[in-house]
């Protein structure tokens, strides 16, 4: 009732993004999501505490949430840019894995971690680009744009690495990952992933560009007649989308050390179904960098939680899609209620 | 001794057996020697293979297995479709090959049940079909089925774990198991229960389900080593997760276990021969199934027999034996391990 009164007062203006401080009810309603993840993730550490006191309270276990959180987290950041642009990119997943192969390929070994870690996220940026430039000039569709990305660049990833493991033979890169690497008692991947993090709510929230994303997604027509390049927007979404791939690929050949065309296995969906349990709408114009954070969160806590326990990977699945489905009903009913255009 | 001797003799024996010349050979046992198959070129077969997409390391070497063994024989050419994961897009390339006419076809389905009504038509229309692996809904659909044991790869686990912890009490093990909706890995896990059975000081505390992938073996590993805190030893299905097991638990600094693997990648044994890890012994689903399913296919085309064995015809079924390879015999399989 309360959510209800609150959206009924706030203006129905989807275009306009948390931040922008131009309608404070609608300010108090994303907080109240937030405020709500946050309590789920709350009771989720309850039961643990519970179930498995002195697995799940260890310092050891959360550093691991937060590293099992890290590749998949910087790809949903990319992904939340994304959608609130109003796009939809099905390709991180296959773009992970053929960054991860080209990078762990004997020849790019040779030039060491820099070598490899340009590879990565010089792979990522290019099939970005790709969509990008397919989506914004050749008009097509995001969802079929990526789709195709998604084939065939896991088929050149398995065509490269023969379908085999390639094994990282570069100390520099294991080190990044070994037993005891730890910077301030943190990981470097959680590191890596908190600074995308902050860097995607800069420039969300404080750069032209994030207000442009938004613009675009909310009301295209509407960012066109202000003024906006939509296609040059578009298409630097996806690159950016890219970028956070290529970034996640080289996070997963440190934890994993290795690169395998099977990388980033359903990452477009994990990576969707954390940013729409963030409260980013599917359609765009909507959508934060915290909610997307706390979505990932959540679902890494649910599955460290079951594997303590114990339960077994069909249940998992079975509450996993339980909960995409509560959270995707729960946003249809407070944005219809928010929304009376 | 009798079958050694006959099987490095089989070119000796066939000459003999072919001019239906018999009873001046040593091992004068075999009183009627079947027309089996050799190394000698014979009439030309042609043989068609179709397999799954090859998007792992396994799946990598059955290809290369089926390859290299038909190269080996000169009477023998392979037509190898692209691989494919769709049963769809198989049964269409099983049909292809059918309306090629080739003599022989060699199939490993993507989806064995899904796969019957391709293997029950090529039956159908007189080509013989070797079922590699994941078998057919229907002993009507193929001629000879050959393939590894799930049930013996969990049973060979459980025993050497089970003989390694013996006399140690209240052992603790652990199995990280392969994709959880498929049916060998409720097969494997079953195999491994029951072998565990037998000893009873051994309790098998977890269990998690990764997915045949390097990044899911490390998630994986990693929770189980969270979960629990000590124990003696783990069983991993497949050793191309496997290589992500490794990584969880080097990073975790735990060494107080063994730890069995499954399939026999090259990495693996290479562990295996180092003894410089928790990884002691691995659990064989061999890749050579597909160079003995050339042979199979290549003795069909030829209507001949299988050497080292008295019948006429080639069985209906062979069920391989996962072999359990240590530190004692790792020399032997070392060469047969994939990438």
């Amino acid at each position: 009732m309360l959510s209800k009164s609150d959206s009924l007062s706030a203006p129905a203006a989807p275009e306009k993004p948390k931040g922008n401080g131009s309608a404070a009810g609608w300010q108090s309603y994303v907080d109240l999501r937030l405020v709500a993840l946050l309590g789920v993730l709350g009771v989720l550490a309850v039961v643990g505490a519970i179930t498995k006191p002195d697995q799940f309270l260890d310092v050891d276990n959360v550093r691991l949430i937060l590293v099992q959180s890290s590749a998949i987290g910087v790809v949903t950041i990319g992904m939340t840019l994304v959608i609130i642009g109003g796009g939809i990119d099905l390709s991180v997943g296959a773009i992970v894995a053929l960054a991860s192969v080209w990078a762990t390929t004997q020849a790019t070994q040779d030039y060491g971690l820099a070598g490899m870690l340009f590879c990565s996220v010089a792979v990522g940026v290019g099939c970005g680009l790709v969509n990008g430039v397919l989506i914004a000039f050749g008009n097509l569709v995001p969802f079929i744009a990526t789709l195709a990305m998604l084939a065939s660049a896991r088929g050149f990833a398995e065509q490269m690495s023969d379908g085999g493991t390639q094994i990282v033979e570069v100390d520099a890169v294991l080190d990044l990952m070994a037993a005891d690497s730890r910077i301030l008692g943190i990981p470097p991947l959680v590191l890596i992933f908190l600074g995308v993090a902050a860097l995607g709510w800069v420039v969300l929230n404080r750069t032209t560009f994030g207000r442009r994303t938004v613009a675009v997604g909310g009301n295209p027509e509407a960012a066109r007649l202000a003024g906006i390049d939509i296609k040059r927007q578009r298409l630097l979404l996806y690159v950016v989308s890219g970028l956070c791939c290529g970034i996640a690929a080289f996070m997963l050949i440190a934890l994993s050390g290795s690169g395998q065309n099977t990388n980033g296995n359903l990452y477009e969906l994990d990576a969707i179904a954390a940013a729409i349990i963030g409260g980013t709408l599917l359609s765009g114009g909507r959508g934060t960098i915290t909610g997307s954070v706390l979505g990932v969160l959540v679902f890494t806590t649910i599955t460290n939680l079951f594997a303590l326990n114990n339960v077994q990977s069909a249940v998992q699945d079975i509450a996993k899609g339980a909960i995409i489905v509560a959270a995707v009903l729960i946003q249809h009913q407070t944005s219809r209620k928010s929304s009376t255009q | 001794m009798l079958f050694g001797a006959a099987g490095v003799s089989a070119a000796a024996f066939l000459t003999s057996c072919t001019s239906n010349d018999e009873g001046d050979d040593d091992g004068g046992s075999e009183q009627q020697q079947a027309n089996v198959s050799e190394d000698k070129p014979g009439k030309p077969v042609t043989i068609g293979f179709a397999g799954p997409e090859a998007d792992h390391g396994w799946l990598n070497a059955i290809n290369d297995n089926a390859r290299s063994r038909a190269e080996k024989y000169e009477d023998v050419t392979l037509d190898i479709t692209e691989g494919s994961n769709d049963t769809a897009t198989q049964i269409g390339q099983v049909d292809s090959l059918i309306n090629k006419k080739v003599d022989v076809l060699v199939i490993l389905p993507a989806d064995g049940k899904a796969m019957t009504q391709a293997g029950l038509k090529a039956m159908q229309a007189g080509i013989p079909v070797v079922n590699l692996d994941r078998i057919f809904a229907n002993p009507q659909a193929y001629r000879c089925w050959i393939g590894g044991d799930n049930y013996g790869m969990g049973l060979n686990a459980g025993r050497f774990i089970g003989e390694q912890l013996k006399g140690k009490e209240n052992a603790k093990v652990v199995e990280l198991a392969g994709l959880d909706n498929l049916e060998l890995t409720q097969q494997r896990t079953k195999g491994f229960d029951d072998a565990l059975k037998n000893y009873p000081n051994i309790e098998k505390v977890a269990r998690q389900a990764a997915e045949f992938t390097v990044e899911s073996g490390q998630r994986k590993m990693s929770d189980l080593l969270q979960a629990v805190p000590e124990f003696d030893a783990m069983w991993n299905h497949d050793d191309d997760q496997g290589v992500g097991v490794k990584r969880a638990i080097d990073q975790s600094g735990r060494d107080e276990f063994i730890m069995v693997g499954g399939a026999g990648s090259k990495a693996v044994m290479d562990s295996i021969k180092a003894d410089d890890s928790v990884i002691k012994a691995t659990v064989l689903y061999p890749p050579s199934m597909a160079a003995s399913a050339i042979d199979l296919a290549r003795a069909l085309g030829q209507q001949k027999g299988v050497s080292g064995m008295a019948e006429f015809e080639i069985p209906a079924s062979i069920t391989l034996y996962s072999a359990v390879v240590s530190k004692d015999n790792i020399d032997q399989y070392l060469p047969t391990g994939f990438n």
